[in-house]
């Protein structure tokens, strides 16, 4: 039979604010334990939670970038349920009127494949605290569990996408477009792997053609894109094998363990999953008015879908080497700065997506710490432009760029004498020279048939760029030879 | 709306009470009671009504982000029965 998996995300996004949604300690990360924990985080007696501004304009950014409708009036409530590292006994989160209402968002998980992934909903709530399961004893030697509440109060945006992802591809391709949205935004640093973004997976499958969902299992703690891929597949495996071998899937909340590959069920507190929502008396609804979502969208940044539709209406490129190119916000920066320095959007972008996209991988680097900056980027491929240099130099400048040789490409053309040759005198005579040196090469070049000696002369070619050291004109060279050799 | 015994026993586990056998009867008649009149509210028509989520007629101020809190970390675990390593320690959460 064949099947289809059903996903839904739930995308926890930690919002970059200064402080806590609720209180005045700092959300630094990497700080000693407890010590960013005030009294509201701690969840003392007599506190009493005050919102903060800057996690409500994120929110309604981030509705706006999705073209979701507003909350105008959102409002918190309380879900209740015990854990050490919830001081409070509840957590303050939004249900029935949330801040970000249906939204949705385009993406292209393979070239030219796109699909509309509806948002449902997001709200704003607040982050619990840290356990730390170490080896940690009480007086009498009995095991206990450090609790770090640093993190404690930390502003999320929940986002929850509707049940519209059909596969773990397609799952992270609207991953990276939310990635992309918050950090173009800047209400989210987006760093995976200290928890600025997480995310859990509702995964069903179903036999393809049925309308109905199956039943579904909930997928925790994945938190990097590498492995939501992973964890998905494993999970829509283990369902559909669990379905043929006769059995059925349980509504249940499994754990993935990266290590092992697989998910695993949960202690199961299911039945106790009742959280008792209700409105916190300690907060008043929050209430915006047109005028300040318009002083919000006016002040929008541009986004990654329209600035790929500019790459290709203005700079000309393609709708796949623009969507490359606009996917995060400092590959488009960094090719924007180069295509500025060179003035010619297509070779900038070969060389961005190209040799250094390539160096970037193989050393495990992000754009913005590449070791070769975009201003030196593209001073380099203007030489390229310019006839400077040509593209094997360019290749050598580019290495030595990154090896940190020299502070400009002009630097190091001088240095390295790379610039290059097309003065015909100073080409024909190595040529001369090569020809003189290799004769035998020569005589079969004379023998063989005409149709042959296409392949042949790039011999000639490859000894001509050596002897020069890559500084010949490759196409005055090649005229040459055919010239010579008759 | 009649309570179970069971019931209670549940609800008494979501919010972590200690109940005594004995005095199930009562707090099982007592919340049946409270869920009557519930009930009884329940007739009334709120056709054209909003939800209220407040009682106040005010709706939430917002405060600048900044960071006014400073670590007083020590003065808090002084209350905490036990913490180590700036941890506070609890009992172990078995995962």
């Amino acid at each position: 039979m064949e099947w289809e998996a059903v996903i839904g995300l739930e995308i926890h996004v930690q919002l970059a604010t200064q402080s806590k949604i609720f209180s005045g300690a700092s959300i630094a990360f990497g700080s000693e334990p407890n010590t960013q924990a005030c009294a509201i985080d701690l969840g003392l007696p007599g506190i009493l939670p005050v919102l903060n501004e800057s996690a409500v304009e994120m929110a309604v950014k981030f509705g706006l970038g999705v073209e979701a409708e507003i909350g105008m009036k959102s409002v918190f409530e309380r879900k209740n349920y015990f854990y050490p590292d919830l001081p409070k006994g509840y957590q303050t989160t939004q249900n029935d009127l949330p801040i970000v209402g249906t939204g949705i968002i385009e993406v292209e998980p393979e070239e030219g494949k796109i699909r509309q992934i509806r948002i449902h909903h997001a709200h704003l709530e607040e982050d619990a605290g840290k356990s730390l399961h170490e080896t940690y004893t009480d007086d009498h030697g009995r095991g206990m569990t450090g609790i770090d509440l640093n993190r404690a109060g930390t502003p999320l945006l929940e986002i929850v996408s509707e049940p519209d992802i059909r596969s773990a591809k397609e799952a992270i391709a609207y991953i990276k477009a939310i990635h992309s949205i918050v950090t173009y935004l800047g209400i989210s640093d987006g760093n995976m792997a200290e928890g600025s973004m997480r995310c859990d997976a509702n995964v069903s499958v179903r036999p393809k053609g049925q309308e109905e969902y199956g039943t579904r299992a909930e997928v925790k703690n994945i938190n990097s894109f590498k492995f939501i891929e992973k964890a998905i597949n494993h999970e829509i495996e283990r369902q559909i094998e669990l379905i043929e071998d006769g059995g059925r899937v349980k509504q249940e909340t499994r754990l993935y363990d990266s290590e092992k590959n697989e998910t695993r069920p949960m202690r199961s507190k299911e039945e106790a999953n009742d959280y008792r929502y209700f409105p916190c008396p300690d907060l008043l609804p929050v209430e915006l008015d047109e005028a300040y979502i318009e002083h919000i969208r006016s002040e929008m940044p541009e986004l990654p879908k329209q600035k790929k539709q500019r790459f290709i209406d203005e700079l000309g490129l393609s709708s796949y080497d623009a969507g490359v190119l606009s996917a995060t916000r400092p590959m488009a920066e960094y090719f924007e700065q180069v295509k500025d320095r060179c003035n010619d959007a297509k070779l900038a972008a070969n060389w961005v997506m190209g040799e250094l996209a390539g160096q970037l991988n193989k050393e495990g680097l992000d754009i913005e710490n590449s070791p070769v900056s975009a201003q030196q980027l593209g001073d380099l491929v203007a030489r390229v432009m310019d006839n400077t240099i040509n593209g094997k130099a360019a290749k050598q400048v580019f290495a030595a760029l990154w090896a940190g040789e020299g502070a400009t490409a002009d630097d190091i053309i001088d240095a390295k004498g790379l610039k290059q040759v097309t003065d015909t005198g100073a080409i024909a005579a190595v040529v001369d020279e090569v020809l003189a040196s290799n004769p035998q090469q020569v005589e079969q070049y004379q023998a063989a048939p005409e149709d042959k000696r296409g392949k042949m002369v790039g011999f000639f070619v490859g000894q001509v760029m050596k002897a020069s050291k890559g500084t010949a004109n490759p196409q005055m060279v090649n005229q040459l030879l055919k010239e010579k050799l008759g | 709306m009649a309570l179970e015994r069971s019931d209670v026993e549940k609800v008494a586990h979501l919010a972590r009470l200690k109940i005594e056998d004995n005095d199930i009867p009562e707090y099982t008649r007592n919340l049946s009671s409270i869920l009557e009149l519930v009930n009884q509210m329940q007739s009334v028509d709120i056709e054209g009504t909003d939800p209220l989520a407040h009682p106040l007629d005010a709706t939430q101020r917002l405060r600048h982000d900044e960071v006014t809190e400073s670590n007083q970390r020590e003065h808090f675990q002084q209350n905490a029965p036990a913490t180590e390593a700036g941890l506070f320690l609890v009992p172990k959460v078995i995962e």
